[in-house]
C-alpha cells in the first residue's frame, strides 16, 4: 500500500468458474509500482502473473472472472469498479503494455505507420488535448516515437509491414506504440523471451534507458531470473497466486529468504558451470484444489505444521525485504 | 582419441526459395554451410547458436528428416548417405530425437499409450499388446511418470510432462545416441532443472551420448563436455567448456557470453567484454560475405568481408574460425597470466 | 510376491484410473457442449427426428397411411384433431406420411454420406500427403466437381437414368465426396509439417502409418462437424431432386416428393406443402445447431 503509486494492487483475489469447480487463481496479491521505478515480477508458468496483469489492464472482465476481494488502483482509481469509458481513458494514458511475441501483437496486414498512427489517433480522441491533429503532426509524432526506441531510419520503417522487420525491430515498434501516448507505467510481459539473447540484451537496455531518461515506470514480468537481476531495482516473486517474497533485487539475489525463491535460484544453470540442483520437488497444484495454508507447503523442504493451516502473512525481514513464510515469523504464530 | 560415435564432415544444407507462377527457384536459404564436428562415445556435445544459426537444421539432417545437400555424416563409422531401406531401420533404433516444443511434438489426438506404442510396433518390440503395455509401464517409470498416464492425452499434461513423454518415446527403441533440440527451452527454470537431471541420469544408466542443441549458454556450460558455436550456418568456435568459457576467442562467442543474463556476482566476473556493434542478425538467405559476423564485429578488417576464415588451433581441442584469431588468443592468454 | 500377482494388481489399478480418465474426458466434453444452449437444442431436435424416423411404425397415429394408401373419402381434409396436419390428395394422414417421408430422407442422407465421406477422406489424405502429381490430379478433379452446383450435377446424373431413389443417392454421393476431399486435403497439408509427424518419421514410421495414425485422427473432428452440417444440405439436395420428380418416387414419397405433389393445390390446401417444408426446415436446423455445438466440443484444447 503506497501513496503516489501508479499501479497499486491490494489483496487481489481472482477466481474463475471451470469444469472442475472454482479455480481460485489469485489469492491475495499485493504489489505496487511508483513513478519512475523499474520493478520486476517473477513467476513461473501458472503462477497467475498474467491474470494479475490482465486485471490491471482492465482486459479481464467478469464473467468469466470473479473478483471476490481486493482492489486494483490505477493512479488512484479502482479498475474493478470503473466504468468502461473510464477504463478506455486509462489505457494508453496511465498504463500501457507490451507482450511477449511481437509478431502476433502486430497486425500483419497493416504497415507499421498505419498501426502507430492508429494508436496516436486513439490517444488524441480519448486522452490528449494536442489541439488539431493534422496529418503532418501525426506523422511527426510517429517518427519521434520510432526514434525514441533507437530505430534507425524511422521514415522507411513507417512504410514497412511487420513481417518485413526482424524480431528485435518489431519489439521496438511495439514499445514505441505503447509509449506514444506517454503512459506513466509500461507493463512489459516477457519482452525478450521470443528474441535471441543478443537482441534481448539490446531491448532490455532500451527499457532501462527509457526508465532513466523518460521517467516512465516499467513493470517487467518474466520467469527469467537473470533478466530480472540485470534490469530492475525491486522484485516481486510470485507463486501459485500469491506474492511470496519481495524486496530490492540485490538483497533477494544475495540472500533469498523464501524456500521457493531459494529453490528457483538453485535451479538456474550457472555460467560458471556448477552442477544443477534437483529443482523444486512436486508440481504446481490445481487452483481448484489449492493447498490450504501456504500454497507452497507440499513442495517445501522446510514445511512445518503451521504452514498447512493458515496463509502466512508478509513479514519484514530487512528494511526493504518482505517474505510470506512462517520461517521468519519470529515469536507468536 | 577413439572413433567418434558421430562424425559430421562439411555438412551443407540449403533450402530452395521458390517464387512465381512456375515455382522457380530464386534463392537458397543457406541454413547449414559446411559444418564439421564429432561427438565421442558417452559425451554430451553442445551446439550453441541463436535463431538462423542452423543448429536445428543440423540436428534434423543428422536424424534424416532432411537429406544433406552435400557433406558426410558418419554414425559409428557408417556413412549415412549409404543407408538403404533395410539399414535405415537399424539406424533409427540407434539414433533418436527429442524436439523443442512440447506442444507440437506430441500428436494431440493420440493418447500417450498410442504415442509410445508406435515405436514398439514399428520395430517389432514386444510381441503382444500385453507385453507392449508392460514395456510402456517401464518406460514411464524411467521418465518418472506414473503408469496411468498412458491413458491421458497430451492436452491434459503440462509442458514438463509432455517432454518426459517425448523422452520416453525416444527411449522406446533403446537407442545409444540422442539428438536433443532445445528440449527445455520452452519450460520453466525449475522444470528445466528436473528434466536436465533426468537427462544426466538416463545418460549414465543407459550409456547414451547426446548432441545437445541450445541457445542457453549457461545450460551448455553446465552439462556439456565440448561445444561448437554456430552463426548463420557455420561453426566459428569449437572447444571444451574450459576453453570456450574460460578463454573465448571469437568476437561472436564473447558477445554471446556477455549478453547472457546471470544470477550471481561470480558469474558476472567470468563474463568477457562483448565485441559487437548494435545490429540485427542477418537472414540466412543472404548472409554477409566472408566471415558472416563481420557487419556486427567491432574489430572487423577488410579481409573479414572478403574471405572466409580458416580454422586456427588456439589450444588443445580449441578451434577458432577468425582472421584475427592468433592475436585474440594471445591477448586472452595474457589475461590468464595476469590473473 | 510373484510378478504375476503384482502385475495383476498394477493392471487392475490401471484399469480403474483408465476408467476415471475416460469419464473425465467425456464429462469435459459434455460440459462444453451443454454450455452452449443452442447446440443442446439442436442435439435434441436431431435426436427427436432420428427417434421418430426409426420408430415410425410405432409412433405415428396412422401407420397404415404410409406407402400405397388411398381413401378418397377423407382426402383434402384440413388440419384437425384427428389429423393434426390434415390429409393429402389420396386421403393419407399428412403427419404420418411426413414421419415416414423423413425416414426416407434421412436414409438417403446416411447412405450418401456413408459412401462419399470415406471416399473423400481417403482421397484427401492421399493427395495431401503425397503431394506432387498425385495431388494435382486428384485436386483438379475435385475442383471441377466443386465448381458445379450440387443440385445441377445430381440432376444431370439422375436424368440419365430412370428416376428412382437409389439413382438419386448415387448421384449425390458421386459429387459429395469432393467436399470432404478438399477439407481433408487442406488439413493433411498443414499437419504434414507438424513436429509430431517429423517425430514419427524419425521413429521410422511408414507413410501409410503416418497417414492413418497421425494425420487421420486430426481430421476426425472437422470431418464429423462437416458431416453434421452436411446432413442438412444433403437432405435439401435430395428433397430438391424428389421435388423435381427424380428422387423418391410415389408411393414411397419423401419430403420433397410430398411438397411437389402438394404444390398443385396451393394456396387453398396449404397444409400439404407447408408441413413437409417445415419438417425439412426442422431437420436441417437441428443438424446445423448440433454441428455448431460439436465444433466447440471437438476443438483441440490448447495447453491451459
Amino acid at each position: 500500500m503506497e501513496e503516489k503509486a501508479i499501479l497499486d494492487i491490494r489483496d487481489l483475489h481472482v477466481w474463475f468458474r471451470v469444469y472442475e469447480g472454482v479455480s481460485r487463481v489469485l489469492d491475495g496479491v499485493s504489489l505496487y509500482v511508483r513513478g519512475g521505478e523499474h520493478v520486476g515480477l517473477v513467476g513461473e508458468t501458472g503462477c497467475g502473473k498474467t491474470v494479475a496483469m490482465k486485471t490491471a489492464m482492465g482486459i479481464l472482465r467478469s464473467p468469466p472472472a470473479l473478483f471476490p476481494q481486493g482492489q486494483v488502483l490505477l493512479a488512484g482509481r479502482d479498475v474493478l469498479k470503473a466504468a468502461p469509458i473510464e477504463l478506455l481513458r486509462m489505457k494508453g494514458k496511465t498504463i500501457s503494455m507490451i507482450f511477449q511475441d511481437p509478431l502476433s501483437a502486430l497486425n500483419p496486414v497493416f504497415t507499421v505507420g498505419q498501426q502507430i498512427i492508429d494508436v496516436i489517433r486513439f490517444g488524441h480522441r480519448w486522452i490528449r488535448d494536442d489541439g488539431a491533429l493534422t496529418k503532418t503532426k501525426v506523422r511527426g509524432i510517429a517518427m519521434e516515437a520510432l526514434t525514441s526506441v533507437q530505430l534507425p531510419d524511422p521514415e522507411r520503417i513507417l512504410s514497412l509491414y511487420p513481417l518485413e522487420l526482424s524480431g528485435g525491430m518489431r519489439q521496438r515498434v511495439l514499445i514505441a506504440m505503447a509509449l506514444v501516448n506517454r503512459p506513466r507505467l509500461l507493463i512489459a510481459d516477457e519482452p525478450g523471451s521470443a528474441l535471441d539473447v543478443t537482441i534481448q540484451a539490446q531491448i532490455l537496455s532500451l527499457l532501462k534507458s527509457l526508465v532513466k531518461e523518460a521517467g516512465i515506470a516499467v513493470l517487467l514480468i518474466t520467469h527469467d531470473l537473470g533478466v530480472v537481476r540485470e534490469t530492475v531495482e525491486r522484485v516481486y516473486i510470485m507463486y501459485a497466486g500469491r506474492v511470496v517474497e519481495e524486496g530490492r533485487t540485490v538483497e533477494i539475489f544475495d540472500d533469498p529468504k523464501h524456500p521457493y525463491t531459494q529453490g528457483l535460484l538453485s535451479s538456474v544453470p550457472r555460467l560458471t558451470g556448477e552442477a544443477l540442483a534437483e529443482g523444486i520437488p512436486g508440481t504446481l497444484s490445481d487452483y481448484t484444489e489449492a493447498p490450504s495454508g501456504c500454497r507452497f507447503h507440499p513442495r517445501c523442504p522446510q514445511a512445518m505444521e503451521k504452514c498447512t493451516q493458515q496463509k502466512p502473512p508478509m513479514v519484514k525481514v530487512s528494511t526493504k525485504q518482505h517474505v510470506a513464510c512462517y520461517l521468519y515469523h519470529g515469536g507468536g504464530g | 582419441m577413439s572413433e567418434p560415435v558421430l562424425k559430421v564432415e562439411n555438412l551443407v544444407k540449403y533450402f530452395p526459395v521458390r517464387s512465381g507462377l512456375l515455382h522457380k527457384i530464386v534463392a537458397h536459404v543457406k541454413a547449414v554451410d559446411k559444418v564439421s564436428f564429432d561427438v565421442q562415445k558417452g559425451e554430451i556435445f553442445g551446439l550453441i547458436g541463436e535463431s538462423g544459426s542452423g543448429k536445428s537444421t543440423v540436428a534434423k539432417t543428422i536424424v534424416q528428416i532432411y537429406n544433406p545437400t552435400s557433406g558426410m555424416i558418419y554414425f559409428k563409422g557408417q556413412n549415412l548417405s549409404k543407408l538403404t531401406k533395410q539399414t535405415i531401420g537399424r539406424f533409427r533404433r540407434e539414433v533418436q530425437m527429442v524436439f523443442q516444443d512440447p506442444k507440437s511434438s506430441l500428436n494431440p489426438r493420440r493418447s500417450v499409450m498410442s504415442i509410445l506404442e508406435d515405436p514398439l510396433i514399428i520395430h517389432g518390440i514386444g510381441k503382444s499388446r500385453v507385453e507392449r503395455k508392460r514395456i510402456i509401464h517401464t518406460l514411464l517409470g524411467q521418465v518418472e511418470m506414473p503408469s496411468h498416464y498412458m491413458y491421458k492425452y497430451p492436452s491434459a499434461l503440462s509442458g514438463g510432462e509432455r517432454q518426459r513423454i517425448a523422452i520416453a518415446r525416444a527411449l522406446a527403441v533403446n537407442p545409444s545416441f540422442l539428438v536433443l533440440d532445445e528440449p527445455t527451452s520452452a519450460l520453466d527454470v525449475s522444470v528445466q532443472a528436473k528434466l536436465i537431471n533426468l537427462f544426466l541420469r538416463l545418460k549414465k544408466e543407459l550409456a547414451l551420448s547426446y548432441l545437445f542443441i541450445t541457445h542457453n549458454l549457461s545450460l551448455v556450460r553446465t552439462i556439456a563436455a565440448r561445444a561448437g558455436v554456430m552463426y548463420l550456418g557455420k561453426i566459428y568456435e569449437l572447444g571444451t567448456m574450459e576453453m570456450l568459457f574460460g578463454h573465448p576467442v571469437h568476437p561472436y562467442t564473447k558477445t554471446l557470453i556477455a549478453a547472457t543474463p546471470v544470477v550471481s556476482k561470480e558469474e558476472e566476473r567470468v563474463k568477457p567484454r562483448e565485441m559487437s556493434k548494435e545490429g540485427e542478425i542477418p537472414s540466412p538467405v543472404n548472409p554477409p560475405s566472408g566471415c558472416a559476423f563481420h557487419p556486427r564485429c567491432s574489430i572487423a578488417e577488410s579481409r573479414c568481408s572478403q574471405e572466409l576464415p580458416s580454422p586456427v588451433k588456439v589450444g588443445p581441442g580449441h578451434l577458432v574460425w577468425c582472421h584475427r584469431a592468433e592475436e585474440l588468443a594471445v591477448r586472452a592468454e595474457e589475461l590468464v597470466v595476469l590473473e | 510376491m510373484s510378478t504375476r500377482a503384482s502385475h495383476h494388481q498394477v493392471t487392475t489399478g490401471l484399469n480403474e484410473t483408465r476408467w476415471m480418465i475416460i469419464k473425465d474426458r467425456l464429462g469435459r466434453g459434455w460440459y462444453k457442449f451443454r454450455r452452449n444452449p443452442i447446440s443442446l437444442v439442436g442435439g435434441v431436435m436431431v435426436l427427436l427426428c432420428v427417434f421418430l424416423a426409426i420408430f415410425a411404425p410405432y409412433v405415428t397415429p396412422y401407420p397404415k397411411h404410409a406407402g400405397a394408401f388411398t381413401d378418397f373419402q377423407n382426402a383434402f381434409q384440413a388440419p384437425s384433431k384427428s389429423h393434426w396436419f390434415g390429409t393429402d390428395a389420396l386421403g393419407g394422414d399428412v403427419f404420418t406420411r411426413i414421419i415416414f417421408g423423413s425416414r426416407i430422407s434421412l436414409m438417403l442422407t446416411a447412405v450418401v454420406l456413408g459412401i462419399s465421406v470415406p471416399v473423400g477422406v481417403f482421397l484427401g489424405l492421399i493427395s495431401g500427403y503425397m503431394g506432387g502429381k498425385t495431388e494435382t490430379v486428384i485436386m483438379r478433379v475435385t475442383d471441377v466437381f466443386l465448381s458445379l452446383p450440387a443440385l445441377v450435377m445430381a440432376l444431370a446424373i439422375c436424368a440419365a437414368f430412370t428416376p428412382s431413389i437409389d439413382k438419386a443417392m448415387l448421384a449425390v454421393a458421386s459429387i459429395w465426396w469432393t467436399w470432404h476431399c478438399r477439407l481433408v486435403n487442406g488439413i493433411t497439408r498443414s499437419i504434414k509439417t507438424e513436429e509430431f509427424v517429423q517425430a514419427s518419421k524419425v521413429l521410422g514410421a511408414s507413410p501409410l502409418r503416418i497417414i492413418f495414425k497421425d494425420i487421420l485422427p486430426n481430421c476426425a473432428s472437422p470431418v464429423i462437424v462437416k458431416i453434421t452440417l452436411d446432413a442438412g444440405f444433403v437432405i435439401l439436395v435430395g428433397a430438391g431432386l424428389s421435388f423435381l420428380g427424380l428422387g423418391a418416387q410415389p408411393p414411397a414419397e419423401d419430403l420433397g416428393t410430398m411438397i411437389s405433389f402438394g404444390a398443385k393445390y396451393l394456396p387453398e390446401r396449404w397444409w400439404m406443402t407447408v408441413f413437409p417444408s417445415l419438417a425439412i426446415f426442422f431437420i436441417i436446423l437441428g443438424f446445423n445447431l448440433l454441428g455448431d455445438g460439436l465444433r466447440d466440443v471437438l476443438a483441440v484444447e490448447e495447453g491451459v
